[in-house]
């Protein structure tokens, strides 16, 4: 294997979960809702699925534990804000809170366990290819899963009427409203489908990514998703393209310090978090196309009149 | 069933005045049931949280020593969120304070004077306002979200502060701890009242603080600026008020303050810089603020529950199987409560048990 392959697989790694959890928070955002949980419902499904990958042995079953305990986390973020209308900022910032303190509580006794780690599929004669058959055919289930996702949220919000109902809620939940869509329901499933893919996202940090357990090890990946989604201009392809790109910054900073280059590592940490910021700001500086793409109602509560 | 609210007629005052009560009273119920899931004796449990650190001298010091930086950046942050601005970024205007502060006696180990602490002072709080103009920047010009941008600056000052601690700053002389030389007397923060406890100035700080946070809003024409520009934007553009003046104000402000925390901190409690400074202070003043219902004033008391908690999580370590964990799951919890119990304000919640909708309009 070249150099060069072995960086990009370590790439897709990297990005994989940047790019589920992205794709969640879309679809949520997309119906309106900004959901500023998801380094909460991240962390929650890493611990949830290494707990559950332990108990039963199975790092499929871990993965399935991820997944369902992020898709029920976020059920705590959608009953306060659309059954009591709570500000979505600072309960978003709760579900936080609360997913980093639940998760160091549920995980206390699996810090230095050996996790059980979930392998590669290998797919007969494809994954002999040179170079592509390691990168696309060799890979774990995350990784399809991932692949699905894009396609299929696409899929979902530009050519079906279940998305198109999800964006009209997003766009006008006024309108959507009087049309006979109910905004609360299709709203408390956009939440739990973030929750899911969050969750997995989770699960694949903690039995992909460094399959063990330790604390706080979403590391503000859950905030960079949510950049993500603005940098993507809420469209899912943009935001695979997106998940490349910031996967790549972090395992580059990691080679750079591995080569030995002479900056302090702190210096070389502090990359992601650094281009996620010039990103961000030449992003917002095209006030047009943000303010085109962005649901209108985002982060606007809705209550029924009865 | 399903639950229906009923927008009131008029913002409820009990409310606004009873549901922080509720929700403390219902997190410790939730609490007690956590700790019976957990197979601790609730009773026991809770004893060693809330109630035996308020029992000794010593122990009401320390609550006072964590509930300075928590009261002072939330009085920042209370005005902030008020005028709808999302500083999340505090827990690094704290290091970045601490860090400009702890420069004088680092780099200028020579100069003894009483010069040194105020200026001290001085430098943590410019240092926390000029960490905080860099999300105030990029909103109020590029219009860039600063809910992200002030986060991810959380990260890059605490890599900043590792670097510089295990770095340039470190002690020669330290035996290889990730520490700087330890403070010289004119730069720490002295004890209030030495005899009984390590409680320094910093308290003191945070209740000025909260004192003069109070007045500004209740009765300068700045604090009715905050209030109407924070409750919609363009009725504000309409008084003639500045949307992009309040940004730089808001996070000027509540910066300064989170710096002031941050080197009181470390000149009046730890007395050298390190890698790690706060157990999240930044973050738990979040919810201090939402408890005191971004009222400053309310910050004070709310400043002093959520230290307990963080005292309690010190005295639950040393009784077993209790976890230090619990602590953040508790004040997460909380946050959540508040937030609900605040609907109570706006709103009444019926249960409805039919099946059957009413018409709908």
């Amino acid at each position: 294997m070249s150099v060069f392959e072995a960086i990009l697989l370590t790439i897709i790694t990297a990005s994989t979960p940047l790019v589920i959890a992205g794709l969640g928070e879309l679809v949520v955002e997309r119906s309106g809702v900004l959901n500023l949980g998801v380094e909460g419902m991240m962390i929650i499904g890493a611990v949830a699925a290494f707990v559950g990958a332990q108990m039963s042995g199975s790092p499929y079953v871990g993965l399935l534990t991820g997944i369902v305990a992020g898709a029920l986390f976020s059920l705590l973020f959608g009953f306060l804000t659309l059954t009591l209308v709570t500000n979505q900022v600072a309960t978003g910032l709760a579900l936080t809170i609360l997913g980093l303190g639940l998760s160091g509580m549920i995980g206390e006794g699996y810090v230095s366990v050996p996790g059980v780690q979930l392998r590669e599929i290998v797919f007969p004669f494809l994954s002999g290819i040179p170079f592509l058959g390691p990168v696309l055919f060799k890979q774990d289930l995350t990784f399809y899963l991932s692949i699905a996702l894009v396609i299929g949220v696409n899929w979902f919000l530009f050519r079906s009427r279940a998305g198109l109902k999800l964006r009209a809620v997003g766009d006008s939940h006024g309108s959507a409203h009087a049309l006979g869509i109910d905004v609360i329901r299709t709203r408390y499933l956009a939440v739990m489908f973030g929750g899911a893919c969050a969750g997995l996202a989770g699960a694949q940090l903690s039995l992909v990514y460094t399959p063990q357990w330790v604390e706080n090890m979403s590391a503000g990946r859950g905030w960079v998703t949510l950049a993500l989604v603005v940098f993507a201009s809420w469209r899912p392809t943009r935001v695979m393209a997106g998940g490349y790109l910031f996967g790549a910054v972090t395992i580059l900073q990691f080679h750079a310090q591995g080569f030995g280059v002479g900056i302090p590592s702190q210096f070389l940490s502090m990359l992601p978090y650094a281009s996620t910021i010039v990103v961000l700001v030449i992003i917002s500086q095209n006030r047009r196309a943000t303010l085109i793409n962005t649901p209108a109602s985002l982060g606007k509560a809705f209550v029924p009149e009865r | 069933m399903r639950i229906e609210l009923e927008k009131r007629p008029q913002v409820s005052k009990l409310f606004g005045f009873l549901s922080p009560l509720l929700a403390l009273v219902l997190a410790l119920i939730a609490g007690t049931i956590m700790f019976a899931v957990m197979g601790k004796d609730p009773v026991e449990a809770l004893d060693a949280f809330f109630v035996e650190p308020l029992l000794e001298v010593w122990s009401l010091h320390e609550l006072a020593i964590k509930a300075g930086p928590l009261i002072l950046i939330a009085v920042g942050l209370c005005l902030c969120y008020r005028s709808n601005n999302w500083n999340i970024g505090a827990e690094g205007q704290f290091t970045m304070g601490a860090v400009a502060g702890s420069f004088i006696p680092i780099v200028f180990t020579d100069w003894h004077s009483p010069m040194v602490l105020p200026l001290m002072l001085l430098a943590g709080a410019i240092g926390g306002a000029l960490y905080a103009a860099i999300p105030a920047l990029l909103k109020a010009h590029f219009n860039t979200n600063e809910i992200l941008t002030s986060l991810m600056l959380v990260y890059i000052a605490q890599l900043f502060l590792d670097w510089l601690s295990r770095g340039p700053w470190r002690d020669p002389q330290g035996h290889n701890f990730p520490q700087s030389i330890d403070f010289p007397p004119e730069a720490v923060l002295p004890a209030i009242w030495q005899d009984s406890g390590r409680a320094h100035w910093g308290i003191i700080f945070a209740v000025v603080a909260a004192i003069l946070a109070w007045f500004l809003m209740k009765y300068t024409l700045k604090g009715f600026e905050i209030t109407v520009l924070g409750q919609s934007a363009r009725a504000g553009r309409f008084a003639g008020f500045s949307s992009r003046k309040m940004v730089w104000f808001a996070f000027l402000f509540s910066g300064a303050l989170a710096g002031l925390a941050g080197i009181s901190e470390v000149s009046g409690s730890i007395g050298h810089l390190q890698p790690a400074i706060s157990p999240g202070y930044g973050f738990t003043a979040i919810i201090v603020a939402f408890l005191a219902r971004l009222n400053p004033l309310g910050a004070v008391l709310s400043g002093l529950v959520l230290a307990l908690t963080y005292l309690g999580g010190e005295a639950a370590q040393l009784s077993p199987g209790i976890s230090a964990k619990a602590v953040s799951v508790f004040q997460g919890l909380l946050l959540f409560f508040v937030l609900s119990c605040d609907t109570l304000i706006y709103y009444k919640i019926r249960l409805v048990w039919s099946r059957v909708r009413g018409g709908a309009a």
